[in-house]
């Protein structure tokens, strides 16, 4: 049971949250909507929920609700390049199928 | 694949929602794009060069045109059809220029506004600041790798409405939807989220390369109203390069120089004084054509006393401005540094001395009106809710939503969302002619209706008649400060209208908030095969519904073995919907879905022949 980043992923949080000035880390979930059924959460982190889930990567620390874990378990979040666009990536062995732009998903 | 970035809590954006949206500083000596990613604002690089475009257009002999560095090379050399400060000309008559800018450019004087004859044609100043923004728009396209929805573009709050009108115009001939045009200093303020405090007077002080422009803003309830501008066309960064220059040249007893060697001259103290802001000392050297050196080490003391004319003269418009709004500089409760310029420290401690505060200084000065601009854009785009800007006065402890088909709860509104919060989803009906809709709102974090609080139910009713999934009804959940929830649903077509109103924490102790939490986070694994099962079931009646009554209808274009066929599937099927095997459902909808593919294609082409049947070809439009 786990959820990951990547170490270009962790190094762009990290990045990240030191210029937000604020945040413990990131939280990743999913919203049960979207096209495909299920959409990806990317969120800062203010604080952690007495019920999530904490892991750590790289030493960034990742949120997970439980909710949510059972469909993104496993899942790393990579950061990745396509051209001069930039942007974060969910690498979910969970999925089925997903919509054309993977914004969205089912498990 | 869209990549995703990171939003704040509780703010992800549903699917292709996240909107792509710019703020553009087109300035008069150089542009640039910013936009807000990840939630921080940032400036978009070219792919080559840096953050700012130089705002010089060079119409080629080829035909093509060149944006930025690149004309910028040939600004001496082919002046004429090399545009540089095309907004000094923006929505200004040939009468409006200055005797000495009007030398400048083979002028042409039209109607409203003057055109520059170049060697590509006579164009507006429209159409070369269109250019400009197509370079920026490009960049932020690939940057961002789609389409922008919209830009917010920066405009000197003195400029009129002509002037404001030619922006507009430069931006839809570049292919750019307005969202709005923002002033310039109002932008500053953004960028600095002074339009958080609630209210105030704020100064901004804009030292450009060519150009001075300060403005007294007062803020009321978020919003910025421009009191008083004032400045100066002609005093900016290149005045301290030239005070330098001058000074440098009478060292070395340099008066008489080419303009090639003037340029030199002018380039190295225009490095010297950026460098002066940072150290107390620097060596000005220039190698001149005729093999002699130009040298002196120049301190920032002296650079300092050779531009106190300068900065002195920046202070005039200040009190002007301050005056004409009938002001103190008590009353500023804050001054904004904008402009490259505004780096050099003898610039700051002006500022700082007049109004007996030190100027906020943390944004690049170049950038902040840009940063200003997108995070205008980004709200504007409904990236940001509004109601973000309001305080934070409660959070939902339970998601809020309304029951689906199957017995399934879509969660509208989700838990620890921030009250005052409005949300709505589209949803449609199930069956064809369905002309009503029960509208279950439930609240909790499990999958499954059963499992939730119901809050209340109505009915939306006089949906016009249409085929399954066409009608469009929107579903408003709104929860006011007091917590208040009210449930709207609203047929687009037609406009008919139902609401309930209920207050979802009555009767609920922390307790059983907290229970209904536990049960939700415990029975997550469970909750998602059956949210799962449920869709294949839903899914499952809908095929065998919609099979049935295509068999009622076009029966006959089937043998017996086929149909029948068809029926033991469909009784198959139907056998397996009130079980809970989702994987068998799943496999026997494939089944039937590949089996009647070629009942499906005779269907449509009877419905084709029906259309065509006793029509003649040629009067048939295709």
């Amino acid at each position: 049971m786990a959820v990951t980043l990547s170490e270009s992923a962790a190094k762009h949080v990290a990045n990240f949250l030191s210029r937000r000035g604020k945040g413990v880390g990131i939280r990743l979930g999913v919203k049960t909507t979207g096209c495909s059924g299920m959409a990806y959460k990317l969120e800062y982190a203010d604080e952690a929920q007495g019920e999530d889930l904490v892991f750590e990567s790289f030493g960034v620390k990742v949120l997970v609700d439980p909710k949510s874990l059972p469909y993104i378990d496993g899942t790393e979040l990579d950061f990745v390049r396509e051209g001069l666009n930039e942007g974060f990536k969910f690498n979910n062995p969970n999925v089925k199928d997903q919509c054309g732009c993977g914004e969205s998903f089912n498990v | 694949m869209a990549l995703l970035q990171i939003a704040e809590p509780g703010q992800s954006a549903a699917p292709h929602e996240h909107r792509l949206a710019v703020g553009i500083d087109l300035g008069t000596t150089h542009s640039l794009v910013a936009t807000v990613r990840h939630s921080l604002p940032e400036c978009l690089p070219g792919e080559q060069c840096g953050i700012l475009l130089p705002s010089i257009v060079r119409y080629l002999p080829d035909g093509s045109v060149a944006v930025g560095k690149e004309a910028a090379e040939h600004q001496a050399t082919d002046s004429q059809n090399t545009i540089v400060s095309v907004k000094r000309f923006m929505g200004r008559g040939l009468d409006d220029l200055e005797a000495g800018a009007r030398k400048q450019y083979d002028f042409v004087d039209a109607e409203g506004m003057v055109r520059i004859n170049t060697r590509a044609g006579v164009k507006s100043p429209v159409e070369v600041s269109a250019e400009i923004l197509k370079v920026l728009r490009q960049r932020a396209e690939s940057r961002l790798g789609g389409e922008l929805v919209g830009a917010v573009i920066t405009v000197p709050a003195y400029f009129d409405d002509a002037q404001r009108q030619a922006t507009k115009d430069a931006a839809r001939l570049a292919g750019l939807n307005v969202l709005r045009l923002l002033n310039e200093p109002t932008a500053a303020a953004i960028a600095y989220g002074l339009d958080n405090e609630t209210e105030g007077i704020y100064a901004v002080f804009d030292l450009g390369g060519g150009t001075f422009d300060f403005s007294v803003l007062k803020l009321s309830r978020g919003v910025f109203e421009v009191l008083a501008t004032s400045g100066d066309a002609a005093l900016g960064g290149d005045d301290f390069d030239q005070a330098l220059a001058t000074w440098l040249r009478a060292q070395g007893a340099a008066d008489e120089l080419s303009p090639e060697d003037a340029r030199a001259v002018l380039v190295e103290c225009r490095r010297v004084k950026e460098v002066l802001s940072r150290k107390d000392a620097e060596v000005a050297s220039v190698a001149l054509t005729n093999g002699s050196t130009l040298s002196a080490e120049v301190t920032r003391a002296q650079f300092e006393a050779l531009t106190a004319k300068l900065v002195a003269k920046t202070l005039t418009p200040v009190r002007k401005a301050l005056r004409d709004a009938n002001l103190s500089v008590e009353d500023v409760h804050g001054v904004v540094l904008v402009g490259g310029a505004t780096r050099m420290p003898q610039i700051r401690e002006a500022v700082a001395q007049h109004f007996g505060d030190e100027p906020l200084t943390d944004i690049d000065p170049d950038k902040v009106v840009a940063i200003g601009a997108a995070i205008q854009a980004n709200v504007l785009a409904g990236n940001r809710r509004e109601e973000d800007d309001w305080l934070l006065l409660d959070v939902i402890p339970l998601s809020l939503g309304i029951e689906t088909m199957g017995g399934l709860v879509e969660k509208i509104v989700t838990r620890n969302s921030t009250i005052p919060t409005a949300k709505a989803q589209e949803f449609t009906t199930y069956k064809d002619g369905q002309t009503a809709m029960a509208i279950h709102v439930v609240q909790g974090e499990r999958e499954l209706v059963r499992d939730c609080r119901s809050l209340g139910r109505f009915e939306l009713r006089g949906i016009p008649p249409m085929a399954a999934g066409a009608a469009r009804i929107r579903v408003t959940f709104q929860v006011d400060a007091d917590g208040l929830l009210s449930v709207a649903a609203r047929e687009l077509s037609s406009g008919v209208e139902a609401s309930i109103v209920v207050k979802p924490s009555y009767g609920l102790s922390d307790d059983e908030v907290a229970g209904m939490l536990r049960a939700g986070f415990e029975h997550a694994d469970e909750d998602m095969r059956l949210r799962a099962l449920r869709e294949q079931q839903v899914e499952a009646q809908r095929m065998v519904e919609s099979v049935q009554s295509a068999l009622d209808v076009d029966g006959d274009l089937l043998d017996a073995p086929e149909r029948a066929e068809i029926e033991a599937a469909l009784a198959a099927l139907s056998g397996l919907i009130a079980g809970n095997d989702g994987r068998a459902i799943k496999s026997a909808l494939e089944g039937i879905n590949k089996l009647t593919e070629t009942f499906a294609a005779r269907r449509m082409d009877k419905t084709i022949r029906a259309a065509l049947a006793g029509q003649k070809l040629s009067d048939l439009k295709v």
